[in-house]
């Protein structure tokens, strides 16, 4: 599998990750590169074989629902970058004009 | 008496007959890294204050007659570990200020025994790389020859317990980052089966293949560690409620029997892996005739999906590593970018300003390989690829105790040698990666040296949670090795400038 510089600069976005312009070419190559050692996985035979999609061997655990004190804002908030009061601060979600 | 040298278990004893405090010993390895660290760079912070602090108490229990095996010994974490009001940076940039509220649940066990965490350790960042050369921070040497890499990820902890800048240390293994750098820095170190210890506070990188884990100066050290960490914890839904063995009975039973009866099994698949280098050869083939000659019978066994293993490994990976890092988005802790007025473009300044290279590429590969369109063909493949190779060690332990294999195709290499060939850096993990995706535990014990006095471990496997015969065969094999190099503290102290 092939991908250009256009798909690495589309699949940074979905990430929400801004790429240096100038590394745009050399991941491109490199993930190429890597996808296409990837593409071995094709050989194989999976048919019958399950998805692993949990290490812990899908054991459910369950505790009792009893209700524990939180740190609250005090704890959770202390290392927001900024911060108004006992709210996390972002930049606006629209541009403004 | 060289008390850098000391295994946990000389100094404990040590302490416990008060022949010296552990403020004494905790003032000597602080020294000994501020004299010798500039040169090694195995740690990212080492708090002084913290460390005497604990040391102290440390010193109160054992004359109130409380001590455990790990009180009053300086201990080294790496710094994906989560330690209240201590720095906690993952080798990011994007966690450079990042001081936890809470103590991950190893912090509090060691704390619990009275251990002292001198410092933490430099990585790959997130753990993302096997030489340590992906840190954010500074590179770390390697104590044995200064122009090569530690290995990694835990390179910083595999050089501090070679350098003799601690006693003991914790690592974390994604894929080999505790074994392979304790190969490459002649230590030893242990990946316990997943979910034997509690992840909970250890920064994820791909979650399903976590696990902490001890690399020590003797395989005695690493089981008094994985005594104190090992056992479930209600904050980790994916530790294991499994009864925890103790880790040192299985040496009594080496001093009794010997390792007459155990089998262990050569994979043949990893025989004909390319690129083995000669002296690892060498070193594998020694080891196989020592444990031959501690009774141990050996047989060739089979891993038929070794092939796929470094693909399969390099999908799951980068996928759970994707999702996992999306919370360094800049909101609720790390970095945030300064320069941007709208809220997406913030996320993308702040992670393309806060991460490195390498966790910017998987993050990609990641993304991409869990995108419409391509999940089943990657991540569902690889998974059950995954379950594959699970099965192809279950098959294999119903025939042997143990599975033993080299640790690394090579030595550990130069600096700068693979950095800008990313798949050749994730080739030479073949031999690591199948514990973590089999979900086993494994163990790499020094085994011998280089021609050019590099050292050179051996790696064995287990099946699941049977940690004790792993340290048993380890304990045995490492009685067995005569090192005739110097020591790599003797080499830290004859070269670094003081």
């Amino acid at each position: 599998m092939k991908i250009s510089k256009k798909d690495v600069e589309d699949i940074a976005h979905l990430a929400r990750l801004k790429v240096d312009e100038s590394l745009v070419g050399k991941y491109a190559e490199q993930i190429s590169d890597i996808l296409k050692y990837i593409d071995k996985l094709k050989d194989v035979d999976i048919s019958g074989a399950e998805l692993v999609s949990d290490a812990s061997f899908n054991i459910n655990v369950l505790r009792a629902d009893d209700p524990v004190k939180s740190g609250g804002p005090a704890v959770t908030l202390v290392n927001a970058p900024e911060r108004i009061d006992d709210f996390f601060q972002v930049p606006n979600t629209i541009k403004p004009n | 008496m060289d008390l850098q040298k000391l295994t946990i278990h000389e100094l404990s004893k040590l302490l416990q007959d008060t022949e010296l405090t552990s403020e004494e010993i905790t003032e000597l390895y602080l020294k000994r890294i501020e004299k010798h660290d500039k040169e090694i760079g195995a740690y990212i912070t080492v708090d002084r204050e913290y460390a005497l602090k604990q040391a102290q108490s440390a010193d109160k229990m054992i004359a109130k007659g409380k001590a455990f095996p790990l009180t009053g010994v300086p201990v080294a974490v790496k710094d994906l570990l989560c330690t209240k009001g201590v720095r906690t940076t993952c080798g990011s940039k994007i966690l450079g200020d990042f001081v936890p509220e809470y103590d991950a649940t190893i912090i509090s066990l060691l704390k619990n025994q009275g251990a002292v965490i001198i410092g933490k350790t430099n990585l790959d960042e997130f753990a993302m790389g096997s030489s340590t050369e992906n840190s954010s921070f500074h590179l770390t040497k390697n104590p044995w020859n200064k122009e090569h890499v530690p290995g990694g990820s835990s390179g910083g902890s595999a050089a501090a317990v070679a350098a003799g800048f601690c006693v003991g240390a914790l690592g974390t293994d994604t894929g080999g980052s505790i074994r392979q750098p304790a190969s490459h820095c002649g230590v030893v170190g242990l990946k316990p089966t997943y979910g034997r210890v509690s992840r909970f506070g250890l920064v994820s990188y791909a979650s399903s293949l976590d696990q902490i884990g001890p690399i020590t100066k003797d395989v005695k050290d690493a089981a008094i560690i994985l005594n104190c960490i090992a056992g479930s914890d209600i904050k980790d839904s994916t530790s294991i409620d499994v009864k925890v063995s103790d880790y040192m009975a299985g040496f009594d039973e080496f001093e009794k029997t010997g390792l007459k009866g155990m089998r262990a099994g050569v994979p043949k698949e990893y025989l004909s892996v390319k690129g083995i280098d000669p002296d690892v050869e060498k070193v594998f083939f020694e080891s196989k005739k020592r444990l031959e000659d501690l009774g141990v019978e050996i047989v060739e066994i089979s891993l038929p999906h070794t092939e796929y293993v470094v693909a399969a490994y390099y999908i799951i990976a980068p996928c759970e590593a994707s999702s996992n890092l999306a919370r360094f988005d800049g909101v609720r802790y790390g970095h945030r970018s300064k320069d941007s007025d709208e809220l997406v473009d913030m996320y993308k300044n702040t992670k393309y300003e806060g991460f490195g290279e390498e966790v910017k590429r998987r993050i990609i590969i990641g993304t991409y390989a869990l995108s419409a369109g391509y999940y089943d063909a990657y991540y569902g493949r690889a998974s059950k690829v995954r379950s594959l190779i699970m099965n192809d060690f279950t098959q294999a332990f119903k025939e042997v105790d143990i599975i033993i294999s080299p640790v690394a195709p090579t030595p550990a290499f130069k600096m700068g040698e693979n950095i800008d060939d990313p798949l050749s850096m994730y080739l030479s993990d073949i031999f690591t990666l199948s514990a973590n995706m089999a979900s086993v535990p494994g163990l790499s014990v020094p085994a011998g040296f280089s021609s050019k006095g590099l050292p050179i471990g051996l790696q064995m496997m287990a099946s699941r949670f049977d940690e004790k015969s792993l340290l048993k065969a380890g304990y045995g094999f490492e009685k067995s090795v005569l090192t005739e190099a110097t020591d790599s503290t003797e080499i830290v102290d004859r070269f670094c400038k003081l």
